[in-house]
């Protein structure tokens, strides 16, 4: 069987999302003597095709006509369908970010194609496909196998290594032309404000420092923040912090906010409710830091500290400054 | 403006799930809610209507108990519920269940606007809004942290969209398909009154037949990914190391020492 397997390389200004060369390192690993065209669409489209051949794609088809410059779900759509059909791709894949999650269920209704959200392992099982998502916001696992073609699916963010790069690699970059005319598309993007610019993103962190309850008010975040920042790692809150009002919802971790998966996740505060547990337990190692012993984040934890986090989360900071020599 | 709210029955977010050897999933005593997410979308759904009048209809697909599910948003200030069911629906996917819910809202018709949380907290998958709004071919607004305007009349929405980096202010047109997310406003409870109303409700059950949906496109026969097995992942084994010291410094000490070491820094 000859697979063609799609990837859409999404991007911010100028800059490929990591979720989408996740994304190429899968395609790589599950094309098996196919091919791999990546998609993209945007400015500097043609730098970010070459760097995806450098990640693992065969070939590039990219559009950096000005309809395609902000991201549109309708134009975006549009020219992917057009692209998957007429290259009948097998496979496509995004990242499962936002812009990821919703193009795959648009494009999954254009194709008449099988889709699968959130993919967090897959493998190819005597040529088709296997995979494996989370569902009950991790609290369970499912195997959901494809039963027709096309396939799309999106990538769980960290769920996969980022391929190597390789220099040595080329392939074709081919230009094509959008679908959609300007007038045809109904949405128009009026501005993009960006938040916490400078500030790790929580999808991408490798390390998460979370504050909860604990914290008791909008200050409390602060020395939270510092030991974020002295690590290079995001910042994270529980529900309970943002229902108070001391963060923005922005930064919530766990079942109505965001799943992470870092390397490192310190809890500072947090009990550890199901419900952030759910966001959070994929995570490689946890510290807990909490003044109440039978606090059940301590159950998933891997290191533990009984205390006051006002006086442990600075003395931290400190700590990983000196050893760090930030 | 008219609207129409689609919503999903789940188990509750705070229950613990047991699944067995059949990959049955079972949740005790915890009760079947109304998705949290989709009570985003009644709240905004009743805070449109409260300001430009028209009427509200939330819609779910399942079994009789889902009729609990369309009580509450009734109870909240929905103003119609209708249950979308049929066995021939059982099994779709987010092909099939799109469908079913564009059949609907088009039988319905002369809909402004549909609104949906982001995601439905047991599947996870966030699908169907998306699905949803290519099927009807209307707007597609999804991840709304706030409608900064919108204007029936002139068939005219501007919102704001959370995403990865920031928020994206999208204008577009009307129809269109709105999920939500969690920031966009604190939604009520059901009042005295709601709960009387919906306690009385009749709620219609439309089929397949009454939908116009062919058996051949939906249902588990034709669902274009099969479910092989739903089972719990192994079981996170912290085996938690207290650390302790005589100062918080000593504490600090400690624990860098230990993380260092795991090379997760």
């Amino acid at each position: 069987m000859s697979n063609h397997i799609l990837v859409w390389i999404e991007n911010f200004k100028g800059h490929a999302a990591a979720i989408s060369h996740e994304a190429l390192g899968v395609a790589r690993s599950i094309a098996e003597g196919g091919s791999v065209t990546a998609a993209v669409f945007g400015p500097n489209a043609e730098a970010l095709a070459k760097e995806a051949i450098t990640l693992g794609a065969d070939n590039a088809m990219i559009c950096d006509d000005a309809s395609l410059a902000e991201f549109r779900p309708e134009p975006t759509v549009a020219l992917l369908a057009k692209i998957a059909k007429d290259s009948n791709a097998d496979v496509i894949l995004f990242g499962a970010s936002t812009r990821g999650r919703e193009l795959t269920g648009a494009l999954a209704v254009e194709l008449n194609a099988a889709a699968i959200a959130d993919v967090t392992a897959v493998e190819r099982k005597d040529g088709r496909l296997v995979t494996t998502r989370p569902v009950y916001a991790g609290k369970l696992l499912a195997t959901v196998v494809p039963a027709s073609q096309p396939v799309i699916f999106t990538t769980r963010s960290r769920a996969f290594p980022k391929p190597e790069a390789d220099a040595a690699r080329s392939g074709n970059v081919t230009r094509v032309a959008p679908v959609l005319s300007e007038d045809a598309i109904t949405s128009k993007a009026v501005e993009f404000v960006t938040e916490g610019e400078g500030e790790v993103s929580l999808g991408d962190a490798r390390i998460i420092v979370s504050g909860g309850r604990g914290v008791g008010g909008p200050d409390g975040f602060k020395p939270v923040a510092e030991l974020a920042k002295m690590l290079g790692g995001a910042l994270g809150a529980s529900r309970a912090a943002v229902d108070a009002g001391w963060i923005p919802y922005v930064y919530q971790v766990g079942q109505t906010g965001r799943t992470v998966s870092p390397d490192l996740y310190i809890a500072c505060g947090i009990s550890g409710a199901i419900q952030h547990q759910a966001g959070m337990r994929t995570s490689k190692l946890i510290v807990a830091i909490n003044t109440d012993a039978e606090a059940p984040i301590f159950k998933l934890a891997r290191y533990g500290i009984v205390g006051d986090l006002f006086k442990i989360v600075p003395a931290l900071t400190a700590e990983f400054k000196k050893r760090l020599s930030r | 403006m008219n609207i129409v709210v689609c919503t999903k029955q789940v188990p509750d977010s705070a229950a613990t799930l047991k699944v067995d050897e059949r990959s049955n999933v079972s949740w005790g005593d915890a009760p079947l809610v109304v998705n949290p997410w989709d009570e985003y979308a009644i709240e905004e759904a009743i805070r449109l209507k409260e300001k430009h009048g028209g009427k509200i209809t939330v819609l779910s697909i399942g079994p009789d108990q889902v009729k609990e599910a369309l009580k509450t948003a009734v109870a909240m200030g929905c103003d119609e519920a209708i249950q979308l069911w049929d066995t021939a629906f059982d099994g779709s996917d987010a092909l099939g269940i799109s469908l079913v819910l564009a059949n609907a809202i088009q039988k319905i018709g002369s809909i402004d606007a549909v609104l949906l949380g982001k995601q439905a907290i047991d599947g996870d998958t966030g699908l169907i809004g998306p699905a949803l709004a290519r099927r009807l071919g209307w707007s597609q607004l999804t991840y709304v942290a706030k409608i900064r305007e919108i204007d029936p009349g002139g068939k005219t929405i501007t919102v704001e969209r959370l995403l990865e980096e920031g928020r994206q202010i999208l204008s577009s047109t009307l129809p269109a398909v709105i999920t939500v997310v969690k920031e966009i406003n604190e939604p009520r409870y059901p009042s005295f009154m709601g709960i009387r109303k919906a306690s009385k409700l009749q709620v219609p059950a439309w089929t397949a037949a009454d939908l116009g949906v062919e058996a051949g496109r939906v249902g588990r026969g034709v669902a274009s990914v099969t479910w092989t097995r739903i089972y719990a992942p192994p079981p996170r084994e912290g085996n938690v190391e207290i650390v302790t010291g005589d100062t918080p410094e000593a504490i600090a000490a400690t624990l860098v020492d230990k993380l260092l070491a795991e090379k997760v820094i």
